[in-house]
């Protein structure tokens, strides 16, 4: 950072679109899946033939309500369409079927962290409605002619519009996160950027620091990554800066960043703000909703990041660093609890969690068809707590259990990993060390204490782990005390 | 097995080579294939039971989406364009055993009130040939004028059947907005179209209508609500009905030839029991800014989707914007051109509060007038359907004269009511229409009153 930003205050509102993870599209029945051929699901609703009309999907109404409520949004009984008027070869109709001035839902917020005080820091959300999506252009593929998929036209949108509560790239970013993180656990969209289920356009300005007002905005868009997005403010906000330390005035424009460039640059004026002229979406009559229906869908809602990590600070006494790892999946949260509630000790299960059965997720496996399920975990941990295993035996019972499923301490017995305790094996295995390292038994023998170590480490190389090594401890200490 | 259809088909093909073809025909039909008619009729004539329309030919304006033939809307940029899909009314119809033998000829995209804005030439009035049929749904007023038909769909948004019945001389209705689906109706103004029927006769247009109203779920518009026997009314006399006589239909302008017919028509139903009582719908003066704000803002946004991207004409040009204007410029005829710029400047940031909203709010005045009259015991509004009959062709050149001639028709579509028009005498050998209007979904009713002024004329006849 230069020492000319220092003197300035980046204000963020962001607004996010969410595909929702309906069966099929917003307005018509077409299959909403990605992958499909070039427009192969199509129909006369999405391809906008003339005197095809719209059918709200009831599904896609669920899904935008219980994403809205889990962001502590008011529901607006009756919410109203509209159509935005522009044209672009790929929106069919030459305008998205969305909501204005009446949306969805509205004065919601997000908790976002806590700052250096321990307060929490909330972003307040602005409203939450429901649009379609467009088809796509495709410039790259045919030289000279621009292609045209609508498979994706008219899959059911959510945008969320946050107020510019946010003061840095950072909390931006925080915010995304904890955002994706709310719309998994609700499960209303698959929140990945990179595939385009999530999108998101920053709105941004600098004023100087102490301003209570806020400074001319840009709207900075195409960032495909969370990363990304922190980039490009920081860059537009340096860029803003600089204008204005050196006197300039910021216009109010569209900015797209540059990934590769690392740069934020003007639209095309095309890309600039249109005059969309909106106005209530005559062929699909005011949205509805019931009080009671409302509540059904809130009495629905899972529990919430922000509520299970509190849970979990309570419940298990876990490290911040922690419980943020295992809540940010609420699959993972769930898995952790689970061998819990089957007698694992929260604190070792969260490290087994965190570490080692996130390794196993990392390296592609899935959590709901893990072979090793959380009750054969906390089994294992108990093994580990009483000595039935040492700690490298249950790792390798860990990866055992993980691919074939099989009970932890079946694993234990048929692989011989059970911790020898039995004094005769274990004296055999110690004077076999003592006496195939003379040199060291006798030094031991004669007070230097340090080679403790390594004659345990002898006597556990011996025994292929088996042994116990608290007993050897106890067992070479008795036999330099005893001079035998 | 039974040939009716066949015959009528046949017949009706027939009575459309002697008045249709050649270059002083009427003009009224723009596609037809009768081979395949013929097979379609077949295929009606062989079904062990017969449906209510069984065998009966009829066509359809031109802006309803049909598989085989074409769609154009009457416009350019839709020429040669078939839908892959049909419209709900025309599966309705077809399902009852009728057979579609035609579409009909319109104003551009249902923009006029004379035929004179179709890009195929206009309609010829078949009661005098210098004369205008109305419009927009003139080529299906026509066909059933010229017996080529005894029933044929139009569109409504502004009095686009009533009036071009009014000019032919036979019965059209504007039924309850929501009545009817509008899937497959290519849209002109959504919040006012409504599809429409014309019939010879009261019966007829009450059988066409009972065959096509009802929900269907592809129009998230349509009414849920049961459907009644239209035809069902016809027995019935007039007893115990008020009739409302608005006087801002009848102003001291008015044709004295159509009060005339009025007077006399209201008459009719008073020796048939009915109160006549005069009422007042105050906004009425209003309707027609109000409808040229609304009608052409959605128009606007409905047309967007003639782009030349996936269908219809494209003028292919060096750049994208290059295409889409070449491509709407030649496409598009001059009214339909003059009604999107109209929407697209009243509902632009700046001007969509003085104009759109504030229509939006006249409108719902309009809407509460009616309802305030029928809350008060009127069953039924009796109007003149148009201050004049049939025009000559070019006679109004000036676009604000030609929307007056809505002037009675556009309140029954910003209010949703049903609204018929059935004749009602002659001026000079012109036919005039009478109209009347019910309570929403109060079809029931306005056929009443139909099929009274129906029995009336003949009696006087």
């Amino acid at each position: 950072m230069s020492a000319v930003t220092d003197r300035y205050e980046m204000v963020v509102g962001l607004e996010v679109h969410v595909q929702l993870l309906t069966r099929t599209k917003a307005f018509c029945s077409c299959d909403a899946s990605y992958g499909a051929p070039p427009n192969a699901n199509t129909c006369p609703v999405c391809l906008a033939l003339p005197g095809a009309l719209p059918v709200l999907n009831e599904e896609a109404v669920r899904l935008a309500v219980r994403a809205a409520l889990a962001l502590d949004c008011t529901i607006n009984e009756t919410s109203i369409f509209a159509r935005k008027n522009y044209f672009y070869p790929d929106l069919p109709k030459g305008y998205q079927i969305s909501q204005f001035d009446r949306p969805l839902a509205e004065h919601g917020k997000l908790e976002i962290g806590t700052s250096a005080d321990g307060a929490p820091v909330t972003v307040r959300i602005t409203r939450v409605h429901m649009e379609e999506d467009a088809g796509k252009s495709i410039h790259d593929r045919f030289p000279g002619a621009t292609a045209i998929d609508l498979n994706r036209s008219g899959v059911p949108l959510i945008e969320i519009v946050s107020e510019p509560d946010m003061r840095s790239a950072r909390e931006a970013g925080a915010y995304l996160r904890a955002l994706k993180q709310v719309i998994e656990y609700t499960g209303v969209s698959d929140a990945n950027m990179e595939e385009g289920s999530l999108r998101v356009d920053a709105n941004v300005s600098a004023r100087l620091r102490g301003e209570t007002t806020l400074g001319t905005k840009t709207e900075v868009k195409n960032m495909n990554s969370f990363s990304g997005v922190e980039r490009a403010l920081e860059v537009e906000f340096v860029r803003q800066c600089e204008l204005l330390a050196s006197g300039g005035t910021v216009h109010q424009q569209t900015m797209l960043w540059d990934a590769n460039r690392g740069e934020v640059r003007p639209a095309r004026s095309k890309e600039q703000s249109h005059d969309y002229r909106y106005f209530p979406e005559p062929d699909l009559p005011p949205l509805v909703l019931s009080r009671a229906w409302i509540d059904r869908v809130r009495a629905e809602l899972p529990e919430l990041p922000g509520a299970k990590q509190k849970r979990f600070a309570a419940d298990y006494k876990l490290a911040p660093a922690e419980i943020e790892v295992l809540t940010a999946d609420a699959q993972l949260a769930a898995y952790f609890e689970e061998s819990v509630r089957a007698g694992a000790d929260a604190k070792a299960a969260a490290n087994w969690v965190i570490r080692d059965v996130r390794q196993l997720l990392n390296s592609g496996a899935d959590l709901a068809t893990l072979r090793l399920r959380p009750v054969a975990l906390a089994q294992l941990l108990t093994m580990v707590r009483d000595g039935t295993v040492s700690h490298a035996a249950a790792t390798r019972i860990f990866s055992i259990a993980a691919e074939i499923g099989d009970a932890p301490i079946d694993i234990a017995r048929r692989e011989g990993l059970l911790q020898e305790r039995r004094a005769d094996a274990l004296a055999g295995w110690v004077d076999q060390v003592l006496a195939e390292n003379p040199d060291e038994a006798a030094r031991f023998r004669g007070g230097e204490k340090k080679l403790l170590g390594v004659l345990v480490g002898q006597v556990m190389k011996l025994s292929k782990g088996r042994a116990d090594p608290k007993a050897v401890n106890q067992l070479l200490s008795e036999r330099a005390a005893g001079g035998k | 097995m039974s040939t009716r259809a066949v015959n009528a088909v046949r017949d009706a093909f027939r009575r459309m080579a002697e008045v249709d073809a050649g270059p002083s025909g009427l003009n009224c039909i723009l596609w037809s294939d009768e081979p395949y008619a013929l097979a379609d009729a077949a295929a009606v004539d062989a079904l062990p039971s017969a449906g209510v329309l069984a065998g009966i030919p009829f066509v359809a304006k031109d802006n309803i989406a049909t598989t085989h033939l074409q769609t154009t809307c009457g416009s350019r940029i839709l020429e040669g364009y078939v839908s892959p899909y049909e419209a709900t009314v025309i599966t309705r119809l077809r399902d009852a055993g009728a057979v579609l033998v035609g579409k009909t000829n319109c104003d551009e995209f249902a923009m006029g009130s004379s035929n004179e804005n179709s890009a195929y030439g206009p309609v010829l009035n078949p009661i005098r040939r210098s004369r205008v049929p109305g419009g927009s749904s003139g080529g299906s007023a026509a066909s059933v004028a010229a017996g080529i038909v005894r029933i044929a769909l139009g569109s409504e948004t502004g009095g686009s059947v009533r009036q071009p019945a009014s000019y032919c001389g036979i019965v059209g209705v504007k039924p309850t907005y929501g009545r009817v689906s509008r899937f497959g109706l290519v849209a002109f103004a959504s919040s006012l179209d409504q599809v429409g029927v014309f019939g010879t006769t009261v019966s007829d247009a009450a059988l066409a209508l009972e065959v096509i109203a009802g929900r269907d779920a592809r129009d998230a518009t349509s009414a849920d609500r049961p459907v009644d026997s239209y035809r069902a009314a016809a027995t019935k006399d007039l007893a115990g009905v008020v009739i409302g006589r608005p006087r801002e239909y009848f102003p001291a302008t008015l044709d004295p030839s159509i009060l005339r017919l009025c007077d006399r028509a209201l008459d009719a139903l008073r020796a048939r029991g009915a109160t006549v009582r005069d009422v007042s719908l105050p906004h009425t003066d209003l309707a027609i800014p109000v409808y040229y704000i609304i009608a052409p803002a959605e128009a606007s946004s409905n047309l967007a989707r003639f782009d030349g991207v996936r269908y219809g004409l494209r003028i292919d040009a060096k750049g994208l914007r290059e295409m889409y204007d070449a491509t709407r410029t030649r496409g598009f005829g001059a009214e339909v051109t003059r009604r999107i710029l109209l929407g697209t400047y009243v509902l632009s940031a700046g001007y969509y509060d003085a104009y759109y909203r504030k229509a939006q709010q006249v409108r719902t005045l309009i809407a509460k007038d009616f309802r305030d009259v029928f809350d008060s015991g009127v069953h039924l509004l009796f109007t003149p359907t148009t201050p004049t009959t049939a025009f000559e062709f070019g006679a109004k050149s000036d676009p604000y004269e030609m929307y007056l001639n809505d002037i009675f028709t556009a309140t029954a579509n910003l209010a949703g009511v049903p609204a018929i028009s059935v004749p009602i005498g002659d001026v000079d050998g012109l036919p005039a229409g009478g109209q009347l209007i019910a309570r929403h979904f109060d079809e029931q009713t306005m056929f009443r009153g139909a099929f009274a002024l129906e029995a009336a004329r003949a009696e006087s006849q």
